[in-house]
């Protein structure tokens, strides 16, 4: 990918603006897109199917064409950032630009791929991007709650872990997903207890706390997986798994109906706790509260806010969350096996910074990561020349990129990572 | 306290006065004495206990969460909610009281807008609708003028005045006179942990600044005239900012000659600091020029400044001046490890170092178990000898010492005062900052005092100190000078009734203005080196002395009456 | 105690109140100087001293009870997994021996083999057979020491450095490469392919070090997602032509050449291979450079107070760079023994399993001192070749390894826990402060 080099370059032109140096980027991203993936398109038809296959209604474009128009789409955002553009047009000229690379991008590919493979199915696409996404969301608003409160949360990984298989081991015994659900949350605050506990109580640092916890969550379930699941996986790792639940109406809708509302309970949540966390972060007291613990905890406690006992609590919630994360997996797709969550943890992470410490800018931080990540398995089936490898660094090289200013400023909370000491 | 009666609590740096309105506060809590509100005795074990008994404080520090809107910060642990066990924020009606109070009181906040993006003195405000809002009857504002500008700190005093009217009291902690006699019905004099007296405003500023700063012992610091050279540091026209980007040193034109001291007075934070540092390669400058011996060094990496014959003692010794996980022996080294005899290529000699510590160690008087104890074991007066001894052990052509005997007993500091001066006589060039004025009159052969980012003064150590405490806070003895004087002239302003700064007072000013004609200099002068054989400084060494000479001294100072 | 790791400045004290009377650098001295004027009256016998010191909360004493308290909650671990154990504790009101004795015979039986598979089997008849466990703690031990080292020199310069596996992964990436590619001699290939994986942890190191000098970019963000950068880095590169096994079809690289293999020590069957030597003359180096050199004593002023050392003139930027650099190679160096060792010859995907995060752990188990950490790695080592020999012997996987390294890690992390537990005394040098706290 082209990113970083032209990033990087722009970086170099200290007194430019940060309009500009997005707009340079842009400009950039979109020459490489209207000459090389111009170049390199076919002029086969680029079909997206508005379905899970070839068949049905289908958006068409001419390949060398939709990849030439989209890549000038972006020079011409690219120009319009160059060119002074207003503060508020900033945010959708740069989506306009990104949209269209990556459809330039995807002209390229569709067209260009083995005959009558020249289609996209966007229902698969969406539905793809929200599966893979699911436990980013999860991941990603546990480390909201705790951010935000002033922990730092880098155990999300284990909090997964714990969830995934805790809810794997109580699901497959009770024979029931309501109890696999909430053993999956006590397990996934099992975790989370002990990051609070040692890095409130005994100031450990938390960093160091999350890396420990990751290991500590591997190894437990690693060794209780081949000590119980491995031997007996009847009684111990078949856990029933919550059917698909489609809503009515909603369903119906092309392309997200299939792909949205035909999902498990996992999906529903997930987007409820997005919207419901967002709102109590923002709009109630709780949240006010919250938030001025993890940015100035002096100041909370001058006023009288119990500064330990919320952050205690909100950390506690937060493996809750993302224990519920982890049974996403092991209450509706597959059944637990060792380190199944593989690095999802750490991504969730990502979505969290690149969402800048926000609920809604995570799901949008872990639906992007999805995207690039479903991206990467649909151009392995159409045997593009670029690897799924590729693709799939690339939620960390977009936050390293915002995290070093290049792609926006973002800002932790102020005392995240600070513990609290009274007086 | 009456209601409605604006208490001034009157000190110098240091003296106790935050800390006994921490106390009050509920912040710490006090090893003795009690608090009366009301004639009721009230046990206060944190804040919140402070705030139900009606009392408010704005600290010295803002306690205001940057990234939230002004209605957060004063909703914040007292919020208005709906909704039942949801705790929907009440925004609107919270919005409502904030701009009632604003309105009410005349201070003038946007209700939605981010403190962040606010100036200091409008956070102060808020602070001040946060304390409000919480229906308090004592307000408590803990140097509430420090980071102020002069326009701020009219419109703080107007403030102040609207909410007298109101009936609310105040405790108003200052180390600035002007202020207090322009505001206060009372005032609380106090020395290092004391109440050395009361005072009406129509007291002098001489008595006020008599009672603030105390004379008792008489400290000497033994020197001989100076013998100024060929000028070795030279500044001009300098300009910087500090951390927060604001102004902090706007053209400051300054001379140290060989063979002399160079003494900088002034209240903390008025430039001072980011001044040292601008010289030090420390602090980027915005303007001006730094030349040392004729060779222009601004721009310069500290490392070179160093290397160039700089010696520094910065100010704060604990986070600046030493590592204090490291060995007394490696901070002797801590800047020049890397040069023979102490490093050689890429390694470092330890044993030439641990030799050299030992030397020092016993040139310096330092008291230290050994040269490898860490260096955070040591006592402040100790620490600073290590860093005095580091910063002198190598050939200087300007020594530069910012607050060298703060927090430092006694005996170092006249240890510290006699190697500055003998480093004077060996033709080093010295600038000495200072917020104690005694520390500058004893040193200094010339005392530059420094407010609001500029030199308002250069006046000889012979100079009767009130008359320097009056140019620290800002009051130029020739009001009708030059462009220093009305910069500075803002604490005579504040009791201004419209008219201009040169009717105020007006019998004060002019009688003191009488008595140090002779002594006060313009700014670029800078020949006014004093000739005195024995420069005698009153200095108040510690509490052991205390009271000799002081004022009526009220026992049980930590009650307050209502 | 001029090695403790302590934040810079004192307002991140802890000061919860166990912790505050035994952490504190101020506090400890006190306490000291406080208990030895009682010492005299008791007239305290030489072994009486000992016995004292040793029940004091000093290092060793910390160590050995985590040690202690990680493995009684891995036989906790190993009694519940275990349904015939587990089964006897129904009626342990009626039979308490059965449960006891089943616990015991199936915990006893799993830590003798830990021990056995790690440091000497007594069973052992042959030479071979009784050297085979060091050497397998050996071979273990090596690539572990250097990502500690690595772990360990940038947290001295105050920097975190969570990127040793994705350090060592460029670097195993690299040393594989020159190892398979280069057609050179014998030595001098072993030599080039050394220094290459050295380099590719330099350069993986360089970034998030020149990142954090240039724009403040927290390093602890940036090695994390440099991490997983180098993962699929190394997955998209196995697979591709010149670098595949030509005889394979799945994600196995061609194997290193035999001229840039590190010698064996004890001969064919027994893995231990020289780079064992080379750590410890890599830990010998790290010593000297930070205790020795003046890049070291930049690099520990800057890890403790940055302030001060930018004030005495030290380039803090151009040290958090070094630093990173001299991490990432280190790191690197420990990559490149997963391939030019004995552990395996060729890239796999998980070719250096997890030395880079483990790298922390024996980081911060051996004080972040360069032969703590060499020591640390070597119980790591030996857990981890004894674990192998508890997971075929005694069924017990091993995952419990994993287990008891992190537990280990917790409790010495939190010595005010460890203290509690045992009702240890306060000594000065109790404390292991991790505390570096600088959040995002």
């Amino acid at each position: 990918m082209a990113v970083p080099d032209v990033a990087v370059a722009a970086v170099d032109e200290g007194y430019w603006t940060r309009t500009r140096k997005v707009g340079l980027v842009l400009l950039a991203l979109g020459l490489l897109a209207t000459v090389l993936f111009g170049a390199l398109a076919t002029g086969e038809q680029a079909r997206f199917t508005l379905s899970e296959d070839a068949a049905g209604a289908a958006l068409e474009i001419n390949g060398t064409v939709g990849a030439i128009l989209f890549g000038l789409i972006t020079l011409a955002a690219g120009a319009a950032m160059l060119a002074r553009l207003p503060k508020r047009w900033f945010i959708p000229m740069l989506a306009v630009g990104l949209v269209a690379f990556v459809l330039s991008f995807l002209c390229w590919q569709v067209s260009a791929a083995p005959t009558g493979q020249n289609f996209m199915p966007l229902v698969n696409i969406v539905r793809g991007t929200f599966l893979l996404a699911l436990p980013l969301i999860f991941g990603s608003l546990a480390g909201v709650l705790c951010e935000r409160s002033g922990v730092v949360n880098v155990a999300i990984e284990g909090q997964l872990l714990m969830g995934a298989f805790s809810g794997a081991l109580f699901g497959s015994i009770s024979g029931s997903v309501w109890v696999g659900l909430v053993a999956a949350a006590i397990g996934g605050s099992f975790i989370s207890l002990l990051l609070a506990v040692f890095s409130i109580k005994y100031l450990v640092d938390q960093v160091v706390m999350g890396i420990v916890l990751n290991l500590l969550a591997l190894g437990i379930t690693g060794f209780l997986y081949e000590r119980l699941m491995q031997t007996d996986a009847a009684r111990y790792n078949s856990a029933p798994r919550f059917s698909n639940w489609e809503i009515p109406l909603l369903s119906d809708i092309p392309v997200l109906g299939p792909a949205l509302f035909r999902g498990n309970i996992f999906l529903y949540l997930a987007l409820l706790l997005v919207l419901v966390t967002h709102i109590a972060l923002f709009r109630t007291r709780w949240g006010l509260r919250t938030r001025s613990v993890g940015e100035h905890p002096t100041a909370a406690d001058t006023l009288g806010v119990k500064v330990l006992g919320l952050r205690y609590r909100n950390v506690i919630l937060a493996g809750a969350i993302a224990g519920i994360g982890g049974a996403s997996y092991t209450l509706a797709l597959f059944s637990f096996t060792k380190n199944m969550i593989g690095g999802k943890g750490f991504i969730a992470l990502a979505a969290l910074i690149f969402g800048r410490w926000s609920p809604t800018g995570a799901l949008l931080a872990a639906l992007f990561f999805g995207f690039a990540d479903q991206l990467a398995t649909y151009l392995g089936a159409i045997n593009s020349v670029i690897p799924g490898q590729f693709l799939a660094m690339l939620p960390y090289l977009a936050t390293i990129l915002a995290v070093a200013g290049l792609v926006g400023r973002v800002r932790a909370p102020a005392a995240d990572g600070k513990p609290y000491i009274k007086g | 306290m009456e209601p409605g009666e604006i208490h001034a609590l009157l000190g110098e740096n240091g003296a106790g006065k935050s800390t006994l309105m921490n106390v009050l506060y509920g912040l710490y809590q006090p090893d003795e004495g009690e608090i009366l509100v009301d004639g009721k005795p009230l046990k206060l074990r944190g804040p919140s206990d402070a705030i139900a008994a009606g009392i408010g404080m704005v600290h010295q520090h803002f306690m205001l969460v940057p990234v939230f809107t002004v209605t957060e910060n004063v909703m914040l642990g007292a919020e208005q909610v709906r909704g039942g066990i949801a705790g929907f924020l009440d925004r609107r009606r919270a919005r409502r009281e904030v701009a009632e109070v604003s309105e009410r009181y005349n201070l003038r906040v946007d209700p939605d807008a981010m403190i962040e993006d606010l100036p200091v003195g409008v956070q102060q405000r808020v602070e001040i609708v946060k304390a409000l809002t919480r229906d308090v009857d004592l307000l408590i504002l803990d140097e509430p003028t420090a980071v102020l500008t002069p326009q701020e700190t009219e419109d703080l005093l107007a403030v102040m005045r609207s909410l007298k009217a109101a009936g609310k009291s105040i405790v108003f902690i200052t180390h600035k006179l002007g202020e207090v006699k322009a505001i206060a019905d009372r005032i609380t004099v106090i020395r290092r942990g004391k109440t050395v007296g009361t005072a009406s405003p129509q007291a002098s500023r001489d008595e006020l600044a008599a009672l603030m700063v105390g004379r008792t012992v008489r400290l000497t610091v033994d020197k001989t005239p100076a013998t100024p050279g060929e000028p070795v540091l030279e500044v001009a026209g300098l300009v910087v900012d500090d951390d927060r980007q604001v102004r902090a040193v706007d053209g400051v034109d300054l001379t140290v000659r060989a063979g002399e001291v160079l003494g900088i007075a002034g209240v903390q934070g008025n430039g001072q600091t980011e001044l040292i540092e601008a010289i030090m390669g420390l602090r980027p400058l915005l303007a001006g020029t730094v030349t040392l011996d004729g060779q222009r060094v601004d721009g310069w990496s500290t490392k070179k400044v160093l290397r160039a014959g700089v010696g520094y003692v910065p100010e704060d010794r604990s986070v600046d001046g030493l590592v204090k996980e490291f060995s007394v022996a490696e901070n002797l080294v801590l800047d020049i490890y890397d040069r023979p005899p102490f490093g050689r290529g890429l390694s470092i000699r330890p044993d030439a170092i641990a030799r050299s510590a030992k030397e020092r160690i016993e040139q310096f008087d330092v008291r230290t178990s050994s040269a490898h104890a860490p260096v955070g074991t040591l006592s402040g007066g100790n620490q600073q000898k290590v860093i005095v001894a580091r910063e002198l052990s190598r050939p200087l052509k300007l020594f530069i010492a910012a607050q060298p005997t703060r927090g430092v007993d006694v005996g170092s500091i006249e240890f510290i005062h006699s190697r500055i001066i003998r480093e004077r006589d060996v033709g080093t060039a010295v600038l000495v900052v200072s917020s104690e004025l005694d520390e500058v009159i004893g040193l200094a052969d010339r005392i530059a005092v420094m407010y609001r980012g500029r030199i308002i003064g250069i006046v000889g150590p012979e100079t009767p100190r009130e008359e320097i405490g009056l140019l620290m806070a800002g009051i130029t003895p020739d009001p009708a000078g030059d462009a220093p004087a009305t910069e500075g002239s803002d604490s005579a302003t504040a009791d201004v009734i419209p008219g201009g700064a040169a009717t105020t007072d007006a019998d004060e000013i002019s009688s003191e203005t009488a008595t140090t004609d002779r002594a006060v200099t313009a700014t670029t002068d800078g020949d006014t080196v004093s000739g005195g054989s024995t420069a005698t400084t009153d200095r108040d060494v510690a509490a052991t002395t205390d009271g000799v000479a002081s004022g009526s001294e009220e026992p049980g100072s930590k009650d307050e009456k209502a | 105690m001029t090695d403790n790791l302590q934040p810079g400045s004192p307002d991140k004290e802890p000061a919860s109140e166990e912790q505050a009377a035994q952490v504190t650098l101020g506090n400890t001295e006190q306490a000291e100087a406080a208990t030895t004027p009682t010492a005299p009256h008791k007239r305290p016998t030489l072994g009486r001293l000992f016995l004292e010191n040793l029940w004091a909360a000093n290092t060793f004493t910390v160590t050995l009870l985590s040690l202690v308290l990680a493995m009684v909650v891995g036989a906790v671990l190993m009694i519940i997994s275990d349904p015939k154990v587990l089964a006897t504790y129904a009626y342990i009101t009626a039979r308490p021996s059965d449960a006891i004795n089943a616990s015991w015979t199936l915990v006893s039986e799993a830590y003798a083999n830990l021990f056995k598979g790690s440091v000497f089997d007594p069973g052992a008849t042959t030479l071979t057979a009784a050297l085979s466990p060091i050497s397998e703690t050996l071979t273990y031990t090596a690539p572990l020491v250097f990502t500690g080292l690595s772990v360990a020199l940038a947290f001295r310069g105050g920097l975190f450095n969570i990127g040793a596996q994705g350090q060592a992964i460029m670097g195993v990436v690299l040393a594989a490469l020159a190892g398979f590619l280069l057609p050179l001699p014998y030595g001098l290939h072993l030599l080039v392919a050394v220094l290459a994986g050295a380099l590719g942890g330099a350069v993986w190191g360089f970034i998030p070090g020149i990142l954090k000098a240039r724009t403040g970019a927290h390093e602890v963000i940036n090695t994390i997602m440099l991490n997983y950068i180098a993962v699929y880095f190394l997955t998209w590169l196995i697979v591709q032509n010149g670098v595949q096994d030509p005889n394979r079809t799945d994600a196995i690289s061609r194997p290193v050449d035999a001229s840039a293999q590190l010698p064996r020590l004890f001969g064919e069957p027994l893995r231990a291979h020289a780079g064992i030597l080379l750590a410890v003359l890599v830990t010998w180096a790290v010593a000297w450079l930070l205790n020795r050199s003046t890049l070291g004593f930049e690099l520990r002023a800057v890890g403790a107070n940055p302030d001060a050392a930018r004030t005495a003139g030290i380039s803090v930027t151009r040290t958090y760079v070094l630093v990173m650099v001299f991490a990432g190679a280190l790191a690197g160096l420990g990559g490149s023994q997963m391939v030019l060792g004995t552990t395996a010859a060729a890239l796999t995907p998980l070719v250096i399993a997890q030395i880079g995060f483990d790298g922390i752990l024996v980081a911060l188990l051996g004080r972040v001192k360069p032969w703590g950490v060499a020591m640390a790695a070597l119980l790591f080592g030996a857990l981890q070749a004894g674990g192998n020999r508890m997971q075929s012997y005694s069924g017990i996987s091993l995952e419990l390894v994993t287990v008891l390294q992190a537990l280990i890690v917790i409790f010495i992390a939190a010595p005010a826990l460890v203290k509690a537990i045992f009702q240890l005394r306060a000594a000065r040098a109790a404390r292991l402060q991790t505390s570096l706290a600088k959040g995002w």
